[in-house]
């Protein structure tokens, strides 16, 4: 596992790119409620895009790769000015275009285009498909005459297989099908000749036995047109289609990033690594038990501590970010999976679980009245007895009855940072040598406090 | 083999129209036994979802069935509104595509679980109602702690585990899935397979999962149902019909699927005919790449091409069916975009 870490800066420099990000940050501001506003406080906001950087060369596909919620769809919208960047920086052809007025950033529009999921939504229903692909031209004036605008629109028709083109364009989308729509709206993207494509899950929502006709255009359209595509999309089995590159996202970070091949082959970070098995295989000879990570994508307004994905990873060790929300989750995975009455037992003698829900390095336990330290101590004795392999029992650093109540202390999180590995770029801890050490030095603290007993935390 | 919970003979329903009626489900014949996964699969339009809502009495006003479902000791169909109703829920429970849309927000879930089970079992005591509710969600992974909380305060996945607890909680004894895991990730799609999967272990549910992906079928299914234009055109154990699919629709659909071991992109050219008036004979026979010239002239007849796996394709006989010559190649015209799904 070799993992060196690069200066920041002169490995995102490249100066071929037709887009540089660097840094990227897209958040948005909760409204709260009333009172919250009245008290003067703060509703915070939610990290959509923190702090994203990759560069895109003239005809190169990169895929975006992640489940709802991880800011990949927000970051596709940034890059169009959809979204306005509140931090870092978008370079096209070397000029700067975060935080240009609407008016500003309107000329790059016939330069950068983008797809949509739902091609019913993305067709004004009462405009006919030729208007609508046409409508572009116009809004740009891109055209002099009826005429020259009608051909536009019948070469861009033809282009993506709507043919003949004089069929199509008196039809409404609701004449048309899944697939033909996409079409549709594919030629509305390509008609004023764009530079980059950005496709957000534009084969979604199709039928399985048209997603490769609508891949297979897109194929084409990039060979023949030389185009650039973001691909965004939460199936790695499409994205190995056609991307060079992969950036996996998670809760708005970019955890994985490298060559396609590289990240199909030899995905390093748990995250890639688990979205990599969660495809169904369409063999049932083959559909061995899948261990999927428990849970799902976070609330981005808080996300956890550390490395984000760290609750839900199997491969998770000291120092990746444990807090109190970790033992909240186990405490309720336990109940879950316990009948009722016993539930209620052990429900009764821990106080109030609200104090777990404010992340923090060290969490306090308080009884229930009438019940004692002891009687909680034993419960997290038992929590820790029934799943003694689970990855939260490495980030423990203490459990100990203090002042009538159990207090629960995490090894310090590291915040991971990106390391290269192979040919790719990640943020995982698994790859960087400091956080092993910091890790390994914690053990050995841990060994001297125990007494020298075995060893289980070792990662890998 | 364990009982047979639904049996469908010959089963039809067809929507009225201006024109003429539309045949979603034209034919159909299948059965479900407890503790089994049948997986109906097809591309949108092929009359799946009318399938489901026929088994549950859901269909529109103005939608005539012929036919029978045996659900036990009687006919689903011959049912009136009144009887289908007490039947869903504690017999036929139902879990749909969008988990959003099916919860009341102003509603807690420890509301919505007191809700049903005093509809359908209004004797029960309450105290006996909150284990089962705690048991059913338990069961989905949703913890005891969030029994009082509201829909929104949940995830996609974790609505959709509600919305299968929810179903589960009455214990029927068969259940109706449309497309349930559609709107979700890919690993929470993972998770509620896995989830279905433990149902036909642990309960005696007898489980009809519609659904586009055969990738879902191929991990969640003990048998597969494929439908084309109203018919179950093929039939038979998961296994057999993933190693050996009979039918050339079968086939295409395996080949379009998209997963990680897909070397080439496959497609099947055009789509499904319109039910109004589909193409007669064998009504793949249009896009089917081994149409013979029986195939536009006769309709084909059902075929056992192995032990308990059953087929409609003129490709696996009877022979002494097919007339003179029948057995031809038949010249296709080029299936052109303006035909495509």
């Amino acid at each position: 596992m070799e993992a060196v870490t690069v200066p920041e800066v002169e490995r995102r420099s490249d100066s071929d790119a037709l887009l540089e990000v660097t840094d990227l940050r897209t958040r948005f501001a909760l409204r709260g409620s009333f009172f919250d506003r009245l008290r003067g406080r703060a509703a915070g906001s939610v990290k959509a895009v923190d702090g994203v950087s990759f560069s895109l060369r003239r005809g190169e596909v990169l895929g975006v790769v992640g489940e709802s919620g991880s800011g990949k769809t927000t970051l596709g919208r940034t890059l169009l000015g959809l979204a306005a960047a509140t931090g870092g920086s978008i370079k096209f052809e070397g000029r700067e275009i975060t935080g240009l007025s609407e008016g500003g950033f309107r000329p790059l529009r016939r330069k950068l285009q983008i797809v949509f999921q739902d091609p019913h939504a993305s067709l004004n229903p009462a405009m006919t498909i030729g208007e609508s692909v046409g409508h572009p031209l116009r809004i740009h004036g891109a055209v002099r005459t009826r005429e020259e605008a009608e051909t536009r629109v019948v070469g861009a028709l033809e282009r993506v297989g709507l043919a003949p083109a004089k069929q199509y364009m008196v039809k409404y989308p609701t004449d048309l099908s899944g697939g033909q729509k996409q079409r549709a709206v594919l030629a509305r993207a390509i008609i004023l000749g764009p530079d980059i494509l950005i496709a957000d899950e534009p084969v979604s929502m199709l039928d399985m036995s048209v997603r490769a006709k609508i891949l297979e255009l897109m194929i084409d359209l990039k060979r023949e047109l030389n185009l650039t595509y973001v691909y965004i999309t939460h199936d790695l089995a499409t994205a190995k289609f056609f991307c060079d590159r992969i950036a996996i996202m998670y809760l708005g970070k970019i955890v994985e990033i490298g060559p396609a091949k590289e990240i199909y082959a030899d995905p390093k970070h748990p995250y890639t690594i688990s979205l990599l098995r969660a495809i169904p295989e369409p063999d049932p000879t083959r559909a061995v038990p899948r261990d999927l990570p428990r849970g799902e994508v976070p609330d981005a307004v808080t996300p956890p501590l550390g490395c984000s994905f760290h609750p839900r990873c199997p491969r998770a060790f000291e120092v990746c970010g444990w807090e109190t929300r970790d033992l909240r989750t186990l405490l309720e995975a336990r109940w879950t999976r316990m009948p009722e009455p016993e539930y209620r037992a052990e429900r009764e003698i821990i106080g109030s679980l609200e104090s777990l829900d404010e992340p923090g390095m060290s969490a306090a336990l308080e009884p229930a009245s009438g019940h004692t330290s002891r009687e909680v101590l034993e419960i997290i004795h038992r929590l820790r007895a029934d799943a003694p392999d689970d990855p939260f029992w490495k980030g423990v650093a203490e459990v100990a009855e203090r002042g009538g109540a159990v207090a629960i202390r995490f090894h310090d999180g590291i915040e991971p940072r990106d390391v290269e590995s192979g040919h790719s770029q990640l943020q995982c801890h698994l790859y960087d040598p400091e956080a092993l050490a910091a890790a390994e030095a914690v053990r050995g603290e841990r060994r001297s406090d125990d007494g020298g007993s075995p060893d289980r935390g070792i990662p890998n | 083999m364990s009982d047979v919970v639904l049996d469908a003979r010959d089963l039809r329903a067809w929507y009225g129209t201006e024109r003429d009626p539309v045949r979603a489900v034209d034919g159909v014949s299948f059965q479900i036994h407890s503790g089994e996964t049948l997986g109906l699969v097809g591309e949108s339009g092929c009359g799946k979802s009318t399938l489901g809502r026929t088994v549950l009495g859901l269909l529109p006003e103005g939608a005539a069935t012929s036919g029978e479902i045996r659900y036990l000791d009687r006919n689903l169909l011959a049912a009136s509104p009144k009887e289908m109703r007490s039947l869903r829920g504690p017999d036929l429970g139902l879990i749909f595509q969008e988990p959003m849309t099916r919860l009341d927000p102003l509603m807690t879930i420890e509301h919505h679980f007191m809700e049903t089970l005093k509809a359908h079992e209004p004797d029960a005591p309450e105290r006996e109602k909150r284990t089962r509710s705690l048991e059913a969600l338990g069961a989905m992974g949703i913890p005891p702690t969030r029994f009082k909380q509201y829909p929104h305060e949940f995830s996609g996945g974790m609505r959709q585990r509600i919305m299968i607890a929810l179903a589960l909680v009455l214990n029927p004894k068969c259940l109706v899935a449309d497309e349930p895991t559609t709107a979700l990730d890919v690993i929470v799609e993972g998770q509620i397979l896995g989830i279905l999967a433990d149902l036909r272990r642990n309960f005696d549910t007898a489980l009809l999962l519609i659904t586009h992906n055969l990738g879902i079928v191929a991990e969640a299914c003990d048998r597969v149902a494929v439908m084309y234009a109203g018919r179950i055109v093929e039939q038979g154990g998961a296994r057999d019909v993933f190693a050996e699919p009979a039918h050339p629709y079968t086939r295409a659909l395996l080949d379009s699927i998209i997963s990680l071991g897909t070397t080439d992109l496959r497609y099947i050219p055009g789509a499904p005919p319109s039910l109004i008036d589909p193409p007669p004979a064998c009504r793949f026979h249009p896009r089917c790449s081994r149409a013979m010239q029986v195939c536009a002239t006769k309709f084909p007849i059902e075929v056992s091409v192995d032990e308990g796996h059953v087929a409609e394709c003129w490709l696996h006989g009877p022979k002494d069916e097919v007339p003179e010559g029948g057995e031809r190649r038949l010249d296709r015209a080029e299936i052109a975009v303006a035909e495509e799904a």
